[in-house]
């Protein structure tokens, strides 16, 4: 089995395999097989194609924690210029699960936010595996505050499994560190863009992402509990991840036609980790349109809509 | 039946048919040291247990008949009713589950919002009912919530919550988590006006409740040895890896630790809140 490949994509792995093998064969032989080689890869093309045109939601689930996904800060480097990390709650600690920072976006000064995982086993270690602690959202909080001061408008990126449940945690208040973020968020006075990048893991993840506009990722996930979580409580088996997953509607299509996200942003053939630069571009060209359409229209009345979106959640009757 | 019962002559032998003349419900344990009690002496003491002192989960209608003055009663959004847009289906079908918790309950879902008074104090009142889906948070409690602090907006009157429950309602996927937002929003616009909301988490008050309206209040109470809490101890104990200390999450860690302001016994509630909130209404001693 390919790591570089997920199990319902082996069957591209596979393809993938024959034409390096052929690739090596040509090398060091007088035959001409390019024209075998082009032959494999459009039909390496189309079987991508055929796979992603019909993934079940667990399948993306498994793309949003895909390995080789682009993390938070592989696309500062590439979306933004001048970017200077901050650190530090102030209080406790700097937690590295969220970065932050002072940038620019297409010379435009921003504050930009996201949770980080780590690629190595050191690094995620360090990351936390991009669950906060109670600092991490203490440390969001301060920024919050300093993004109004400064009329920065505020740049979220989401991707976490969910909020750290640790010992530590629960005695430093890792729902108060939560609640408050909401509650500055829903009336901050600044034009604010959340965009789930991988996974947005329940209140760990809206405690950066309550704002004027919410974007996901085609692959990228958003959901009250894991679809693992969920099953084992509602169907008492961990097994059960992928009905949990369909059940919930955890994907981007699906919650756009819920109503729940503003956007979805298109990913390359295969997913982010396939062209990372095309799918930095394709974020970059969404959030210069949303913050377009943010500041045109005025601080006042940019705060009362968000009031009402947030207030208009849910559905009942009466 | 044993060897002793077939010794006895038929007509002594009970059949286990003694119990049966004993009216159901007359005597109840308590949940904590198991003391037998005569269930009418339970409620007149608030279902605090009188030998030690345990505070009992209790109907959402039932806390609130007995925190709220009798007279000028009014509730709020007893009409909404909860929706299944989503067709969730785990082992049971949500709509399902929905029937079930109401004809238990009698509620329509696991919030309930009254306007009253409390020693005079004029407020509106919130009670989580826990046995509702474990008292999770979905569009009606959202929503409830949000009409319950505009009331307050309106007519400048303090909100108070008694919390209970596990956390968001996962049927409602991410309806549910958006309804933390919703009801810190609304949070937010008390705290601008300068109404107070007083929070009272009582047992248990977990996940996407703790982590939104639960810790907001301008003033924190607990009831005494709650479970309060982010993520479960059970998960916890998964992710590190070790067993948790005694008392770990419970209302007087929680003090310790300063998340919340003082821990209030049930009986002492009314007599506490009033006194409270007559203070940061400017109002004379209640």
């Amino acid at each position: 089995m390919n790591l570089n490949f997920l199990d319902f994509e082996q069957p591209i792995a596979e393809l993938e395999a024959k034409i390096e093998e052929l690739r090596y064969v040509g090398s060091d032989n007088e035959i001409n097989i390019s024209e075998e080689i082009s032959r494999l890869q459009s039909k390496s093309r189309e079987l991508t194609e055929s796979i992603f045109s019909s993934l079940q939601s667990a399948q993306i689930a498994q793309l949003a924690r895909h390995p080789q996904r682009p993390y938070f800060l592989d696309y500062v480097e590439r979306i933004f210029t001048d970017f200077d990390e901050l650190h530090g709650d102030r209080a406790f600690a700097d937690d590295a699960a969220i970065a932050a920072g002072l940038a620019r976006l297409e010379g435009k000064p921003v504050l930009v936010m996201g949770q980080q995982k780590g690629r190595d086993t050191r690094e995620k270690i360090r990351r936390n595996f991009g669950m906060p602690r109670p600092e991490g959202y203490r440390k969001a909080q301060r920024l919050f505050t300093m993004a109004e001061r400064f009329k920065l408008p505020l740049l979220t990126f989401i991707d976490t499994p969910g909020a750290y449940p640790g010992l530590g945690a629960e005695e430093r208040g890792q729902s108060e560190a939560i609640a408050r973020n909401l509650l500055i968020l829903s009336q901050l006075k600044t034009p604010i863009i959340s965009t789930v990048i991988g996974e947005g893991g329940s209140g760990g993840a809206l405690a950066i992402g309550v704002g004027d506009r919410l974007l996901m990722m085609q692959y990228s996930t958003y959901s009250v509990i894991s679809p693992e979580g969920c099953a084992s409580i509602l169907w008492k088996s961990a097994d059960k991840a992928a009905d949990a997953a369909e059940a919930m509607g955890l994907t981007a299509p699906r919650l756009k036609e819920l109503g729940l996200v503003d956007a979805i942003i298109n990913e390359p053939l295969g997913g982010a980790h396939r062209d990372i630069d095309m799918t930095a571009a394709n974020v970059k060209a969404a959030l210069l349109e949303s913050l377009e359409t943010l500041e045109s229209v005025g601080l006042d009345k940019l705060l009362d809509q968000r009031y009402e979106k947030l207030l208009s959640y849910g559905n009942y009757t009466e | 039946m044993n060897w002793f019962n077939k010794l006895l002559p038929s007509r002594i032998r009970t059949e286990g048919g003694a119990k049966k003349n004993v009216p159901e419900g007359l005597w109840t344990k308590c949940s904590a040291c198991s003391a037998v009690l005569y269930r009418a002496e339970m409620e007149r003491n608030y279902n605090v247990c009188p030998k030690c002192e345990h505070h009992m989960r209790i109907a959402a209608r039932f806390r609130l008949d007995r925190f709220l003055d009798e007279e000028a009663r009014e509730e709020i959004g007893a009409n909404l009713k909860p929706l299944d847009v989503l067709k969730f289906r785990d082992l049971k079908k949500y709509r399902d589950r929905i029937s079930q918790a109401q004809k238990n309950t009698g509620e329509t879902d696991a919030l309930v919002a009254i306007k009253g008074k409390v020693k005079g104090v004029p407020l509106v009142a919130l009670a989580f009912e826990f046995k509702f889906m474990g008292g999770s948070m979905g569009s009606v409690v959202g929503e409830r919530f949000v009409r319950a602090a505009n009331v307050c907006l309106e007519q400048n009157i303090p909100l108070l919550c008694f919390s209970s429950s596990g956390g968001a309602r996962m049927q409602e996927a991410l309806f549910s988590l958006m309804q933390m937002a919703k009801t810190s929003a609304v949070i937010a616009r008390l705290n601008r006006r300068g109404i107070p909301f007083i929070s009272v988490m009582t047992d248990p008050t977990m996940g996407g409740v703790s982590a939104s309206l639960a810790m907001l209040g301008d003033i924190n109470i607990a009831e005494p040895h709650a479970l309060i809490g982010f993520a479960g101890p059970r998960v916890i104990e998964q992710t590190v890896r070790e067993t948790l200390p005694e008392g770990f999450q419970r209302s007087e860690f929680l003090l310790e630790h300063g998340a919340i302001d003082m821990i209030v016994d049930r009986r002492d509630m009314r007599d506490k809140v009033a006194s409270l909130l007559s203070i940061l209404m400017h109002q004379s001693a209640a």
